[in-house]
């Protein structure tokens, strides 16, 4: 099949390739795959680039519309590489009655960005995101597969600082990392 | 009836171990499934779950056994999904149910897919609960080795699949048809009714759709019966509730209390009343997508299905959040109609752009460019979205934005200059 949206070949690890492989296994057709084999290639890549698409074209047996289709429909899936660390910060209402607005000004104020943008080294972004399930525990940032949560400023340089020397702290939703040691 | 007496779904809420099996089995886990599997009919559940009372605790409120009972008894497949896209603003009860006790959901989960017969169950998680996702599957990978799920659960000859899968950000995969159509591969658009998902839903076949506060409370009714689970709350509105409370109260999280206690009660003991400074405007109590009540509307509510109703709001999903007087009620619809804007998925022209008008028209009340016609014109678009569409996403936006201009109307115009130069209006704004 001819790829012309293909620069570069996927590179993909051998434990992402099984478990698509097992996930083609368990789900009832080639479709209902295509979410899930997505999160794969994401989780280990961070986004999804043009030969992606063309791996699920191929293993799955769908069409390239449809993939488009869903990368472009739901908001997490990434078609471009992003900043190392994308910081979204929830502007719903009750994080809004608790105090979002400051903490999204001092964000942008330590990064000297706007929500919305990335800084020029590529080391962060900020996005306004909509409710992420944290509303008695607001203000919040949602920062990879965890929340940073009851945010002040002080709470939010610490991180920044944190984030700068490349160490990710520990998120107020990483207990049971500890627990489960 | 004390804090203690009330505890079905919250008994392990706060503990570092909850989660684990181990700790689960040891406080009566999976007991439940051992009563039912093979020694009850799947009718026999069905029957019970009826008359327990128990109602769909996403939003709907729907009676949860007479959904189960729509599904064909001569179906050759039959699907069970978990709705754990737990997305409406305000909510975070489900999270906690998945945090602190997996394996109470799952074990409800294998109970609820008997009692219809279905053979493959899916737990949608929405895809920002990154760290529960991870949770849930170590659960339910617990609960296959130890034989609770696959083939031939406890050798009682009942075959389970389950698959926990994640959401990638789209508050519409939380109605059910969208849901279903989101594990299809497909937009999370949801699809006309009827058919009922219960009749013809993934890959059409008949499929059941339940929240995870509501699965989770169907191993209690197992083991404790029915008329325990109608001991709690009220007639119509039957056992007990999770609250999640938001805003600045003394005490935010989530609350089990039985189903119809005075809301000035659950204030005072539960929430500690408004933080030092703050005064209590206003509560949204189920959701964001439910009517806004005063505080004073409050203060003379139960907190059930039918009082609420009586007035003016629903009980939806118990996103309870808490308004300070602090807040300007027409920033705050701003950031609701941003928010169903940005969720709409489009494929209906009164909510694709009727959320942006209401957007919109907020933004230039916000901006000091407000007309006297802006709110009747709020009024109109309204008008022109709820009960026009094929999901309720529309009236999701309608509602909020009706009852704060009903209710909250002098600070909309208060935001009116009546100076201001009205720019040409539409012919809809003239009602022509």
């Amino acid at each position: 099949m001819d790829h012309p949206e293909t620069a570069t070949p996927l590179e993909l690890s051998e434990q992402s390739r099984q478990r698509i492989a097992d996930i083609i296994d368990r789900y009832p057709t080639g479709q209902s795959a295509l979410m899930p084999c997505i999160w794969v290639i994401q989780e280990e890549i961070g986004w999804i680039p043009p030969a992606a698409i063309d791996h699920l074209v191929d293993t799955l047996g769908v069409t390239r519309a449809r993939v488009h289709e869903l990368l472009t429909f739901y908001t997490m899936f990434r078609t471009e590489k992003p900043a190392q660390y994308v910081l979204e910060v929830c502007q719903n209402i009750s994080c809004h009655v608790l105090g979002a607005r400051e903490i999204i000004a001092h964000l942008e104020k330590r990064l000297g960005i706007r929500i919305g943008e990335a800084t020029p080294d590529g080391k962060f972004a900020l996005h306004g995101v909509e409710c992420l399930g944290a509303c008695g525990h607001g203000p919040m940032l949602q920062l990879g597969k965890h929340f940073y949560e009851y945010l002040t400023p002080e709470k939010v340089d610490d991180l920044l600082e944190n984030l700068r020397k490349d160490v990710v702290p520990r998120a107020d939703t990483d207990r049971h990392l500890e627990e489960d040691a | 009836m004390s804090r203690e007496e009330c505890k079905i779904l919250s008994a392990r809420f706060g503990r570092p171990d909850g989660h684990r099996l181990k700790v689960y089995e040891a406080e009566g886990g999976y007991q439940a499934l051992r009563q039912v599997l093979g020694e009850r009919q799947p009718d026999e559940v069905i029957e019970a779950v009826k008359e327990s009372g128990l109602r769909g605790r996403g939003g709907a409120g729907f009676p949860t056994g007479v959904k189960w009972g729509f599904v064909p008894k001569d179906a050759d497949q039959v699907y069970f999904f978990v709705n754990a896209d737990e997305s409406e603003p305000g909510t975070f009860k489900d999270r906690y149910l998945m945090d602190y006790d997996p394996h109470q959901m799952i074990e409800g989960t294998i109970i609820s897919s008997y009692a219809v017969r279905a053979n493959l169950a899916f737990i949608y998680i929405r895809g920002e609960f990154g760290w529960l996702i991870d949770r849930v599957q170590k659960a339910v990978d617990e609960a296959y080795a130890a034989g609770y799920l696959g083939k031939d659960i406890l050798g009682r000859g009942y075959d389970l699949d389950m698959i926990v899968h994640k959401g990638a950000g789209a508050y519409i995969c939380g109605e059910e048809t969208g849901l279903i159509n989101s594990v299809t591969g497909t937009k999370g658009q949801p699809s006309i009714k009827p058919p009922f998902p219960a009749v013809s839903g993934f890959l059409g076949k008949p499929t059941i759709v339940n929240n995870v506060e509501t699965v989770a409370a169907v191993p209690w009714i197992m083991i404790h019966g029915a008329e325990a689970y109608r001991a709690h709350g009220t007639e119509k509105s039957a056992g007990t509730k999770l609250w999640s409370v938001s805003g600045p109260v003394k005490n935010q999280g989530v609350f089990e209390v039985p189903l119809g206690i005075p809301f000035a009660d659950f204030y005072r003991d539960h929430l500690g009343g408004m933080r030092d400074g703050e005064e209590f405007k206003a509560c949204i109590v189920g959701g964001s997508s439910v009517p806004v009540l005063t505080a004073d509307e409050m203060m003379g509510c139960n907190l059930d299905y039918e009082s609420l109703q009586e007035a003016g709001t629903m009980l939806g999903s118990g996103g309870m959040i808490m308004i300070p007087k602090s807040a300007d009620m027409v920033e705050l619809i701003k950031v609701l109609m941003h928010f169903y804007w940005d969720e709409s998925c489009g494929q209906c022209t009164p909510c694709r752009e009727g959320t942006g008008w209401l957007h919109r028209l907020i933004g230039k009340l916000l901006k000091g460019e407000g007309v006297p016609d802006d709110l009747d014109l709020l009024d109109k678009v309204c008008e022109g979205m709820g009960g026009l569409t094929i999901c309720p996403l529309a009236d999701a936006a309608v509602m909020p934005m009706q009852s704060f201009l009903q209710r909250f109307r002098a600070e909309f115009e208060a935001r009116i200059h009546e100076t201001a130069t009205p720019g040409s209006p539409s012919r809809w704004a003239r009602g022509e």
